[in-house]
């Protein structure tokens, strides 16, 4: 029984970073339709720059992580304006492979700049003590990564649903042209998400440096694949889906591993999607939309 | 597709054309081994530069040494010339190099390569021009044995793989007293798999019982869940053959869970990244087996450490230094017992060896040309390697 807490605990700590992540890809698909490959990579960076925050700068956790988040979030805008903007009309597909052709940019600019090796985050960055709850180990860190993930996606739920920014996005992402018939600047609105997805990125990255150590240029390819997993498997667009994806797929992941298949870890999270798309392809939260033909 | 096979072919060509040309100039040239001048030339098929150009550097800088120690006296009087190539960390080039070597340079007997497979690309060829190949460094069961047979040409200076399982074994055993353990590896990894074999064999022969076996895939980052598992069996020790950039990680998230018991893998493990990835604390009652320490009190390595020291201006010689020297110190040593520079007397020298004196410990070989020594075992205390025991097989 303790065991099975511990891992219960194990799985929420993974989640809560998977949840950060497919929160920004949920955000942006449902703005633009676009599925944002880039945005492990956006992880990937933000970790970096949590990174160099910390060891060259000598800061603490929390002003690396907004320093990390406010870098990732003009990152994010910056993709958005360069490489997405002018395909904005053009079809699906070209946006996507624009996508995935901006993650290799990233990946490999970043190798090309600092090369390959790993990086290690310094381990006394929070000087967490961990605690004993009936029998089960919890580390200090667990218990901030989810403390701080939370406090992020009730901040986004505010922001989406009780400020004017908010609003625009929720109005561009029901009818873009309408919006804009309504006097939405539909462009700063659509960066305005892809500042806060990527921001949100980045806060995953550093937190994810903290608590896992390791740290380089392609550590954002896998957790990437496994947002964007748990943003299908909440419902792509629906932001609450996101998140209890994302704890969904740590659990299920951790679970998995506790029964002896860690090795299967990974292609139980993809057989999860393909299910999840033979049955319910609107995701857990989604509404079954049928299109009028 | 076409594209890829096209490319393909024309490398196999180009590689099939390497070895024709190698053989026809070095039987033109009599089997190489000239020893003009009362000179023995010997090849360093090394990785100078490219991915692993640290090993291979190492190796030098321990061939130098040993050199330059031989060749106060030379041996029988002949002075040893090493003519160097940088294989540039790629088997390719490797083969290019044991092509020159042998057909342009007409050594005796080639040092090299750093790793396994780089060696792995040249055993052809030296088969087939029989010449000694000697890696100091490549430990893979199946350098010197293909198929079931012996490579009979090629030789290494160090213990092999499964080896290090073998002495962990006997130390949780012995020295630890550890009664059950748990076993952690690599499912990825040759390395990982025959390390985890060897010991599961020597650990259950000691009395042991393994209790609990989880595996990870390298690049993975979390192991809570497994670690979690192990914890829940509650071995007395807890085996991890693998490589440093995961097991940092591992140890780390393996205390976090509250495992506190010894922790222990082998040369893997021997990189100054892991102290970074784990922490100094996490680090604390683990172990290491490896070919060699510094820190050995053994007389002969303390005199190795000073002559390093006083070339490479305070350099501590870390085991490839040590393995590179030695392995210029095992080839003198055939050279000397065949009284002669030909190849095929060397290579009948260098299978004979028994006895033989060196840093990383007294060499025989077995019947695969795989020496028997002793290997050390280091403890890591506040992040720093310290020499434990040496456990002889």
């Amino acid at each position: 029984m303790e065991q099975f807490i511990q891992q219960l605990v194990n799985g929420i700590s993974l989640g809560s970073i998977y949840a950060l992540i497919a929160l920004g890809y949920t955000m942006v698909y449902g703005i633009v339709k676009l599925i944002n490959f880039a945005h492990g990579d956006v992880f990937m960076v933000g970790a970096f720059i949590g990174f160099y925050s910390i060891t060259f700068l000598h800061l603490g956790f929390f002003p690396a992580l907004l320093i990390s988040m406010a870098a990732c979030a003009l990152f994010g805008v910056l993709i958005e304006r360069i490489a997405y903007k002018p395909l904005r009309n053009a079809t699906r597909i070209a946006a996507l492979i624009t996508a995935i052709g901006v993650s290799l940019f990233i990946e490999y600019g970043t190798i090309y700049i600092r090369g390959a090796q790993p990086e290690a985050y310094p381990n006394n960055v929070v000087p967490l003590k961990s605690i004993e709850l009936f029998g089960v180990k919890i580390s200090g860190q667990s218990i901030l990564i989810l403390a701080v993930s939370i406090f992020l996606m009730i901040v986004l739920q505010f922001v989406v649903h009780k400020t004017k920014i908010g609003k625009a996005m929720r109005a561009v992402s029901h009818d873009q042209d309408a919006a804009k018939l309504m006097g939405i600047n539909v462009n700063n609105t659509i960066s305005a998400t892809f500042a806060i997805g990527s921001a949100l990125a980045g806060a995953a990255g550093v937190i994810f440096g903290m608590y896992y150590t390791k740290i380089e240029p392609l550590m954002g390819i896998i957790p990437g694949l496994k947002a964007f997993v748990a943003a299908v498997l909440g419902g792509i667009g629906i932001i609450p889906g996101a998140m209890v994806g994302g704890l969904l797929l740590g659990v299920i992941e951790a679970l998995v591993s506790a029964l002896g298949g860690s090795l299967w870890r990974d292609a139980v999270a993809f057989i999860v999607l393909i299910l999840i798309l033979i049955f319910r392809p609107a995701g857990l939260f989604g509404k079954n939309v049928r299109e009028k033909v | 597709m076409r594209k890829r096979k096209l490319a393909g072919i024309f490398m196999s060509l180009m590689v099939a054309a390497g070895v024709i040309a190698g053989c026809s100039e070095s039987s033109s040239g009599g089997g190489g081994g000239s020893d003009k001048g009362g000179e023995i030339k010997i090849g360093a098929n090394l990785e100078l530069s490219g991915g692993v150009a640290s090993y291979g550097q190492s190796i030098k800088e321990g061939i130098d040494l040993a050199l330059d120690e031989i060749n106060k006296d030379g041996i029988d009087g002949k002075k040893v010339k090493l003519v160097t190539f940088d294989n540039k960390s790629e088997a390719p080039e490797a083969i290019n190099g044991a092509t020159k070597l042998i057909s342009q340079d007409k050594v005796s007997a080639i040092i090299g390569s750093a790793t396994s497979g780089n060696t792995k690309a040249q055993v052809e060829i030296a088969q087939s021009n029989n010449i000694p190949l000697l890696t100091p460094t490549g430990t893979a069961a199946d350098v010197t044995v293909k198929g079931g047979k012996l490579n009979d040409y090629v030789f290494r200076t160090c213990f092999i793989d499964p080896f290090q399982g073998t002495v962990a074994a006997q130390f949780a055993a012995k020295d630890l007293k550890v009664k059950t353990a748990a076993i952690f590896i690599d499912s990825s990894s040759d390395y990982s798999k025959g390390l985890a074999d060897s010991f599961k064999e020597k650990f259950a022969k000691e009395g042991g019982k393994i209790i609990s076996e989880e595996a990870y895939v390298a690049k993975d980052t979390d192991f809570h869940s497994q670690l979690t598992n192990i914890k829940g069996k509650n071995p007395d020790f807890v085996f991890i053959p693998g490589y440093y950039e995961e097991v940092g990680l591992i140890v780390k998230q393996a205390r976090e869970v509250g495992i506190t018991v010894p922790l222990m893998g082998a040369d893997g493990w021997d990189s100054p990244t892991l102290v970074d990835l784990a922490g100094k604390d996490a680090l604390n009652n683990t172990f290491i087996t490896n070919h060699y320490s510094s820190g050995d009190d053994d007389a002969k390595v303390q005199e190795f450490v000073k002559a390093f020291k006083a070339k490479y201006k305070d350099k501590s010689p870390d085991a490839f230094n040590a393995l590179g020297y030695d392995s210029a110190y095992f080839l003198a040593d055939a050279i000397k017992r065949a009284g002669s520079s030909d190849p095929k007397k060397i290579q009948k020298a260098l299978a004979e060896t028994d006895g033989l004196e060196l840093i990383t410990g007294v060499m025989k070989l077995d019947k695969n040309h795989n020496p028997i020594k002793a290997a050390v075992i280091l403890e890591y205390k506040n992040g720093e390697q310290q020499f434990k025991t040496k456990v002889n097989p």
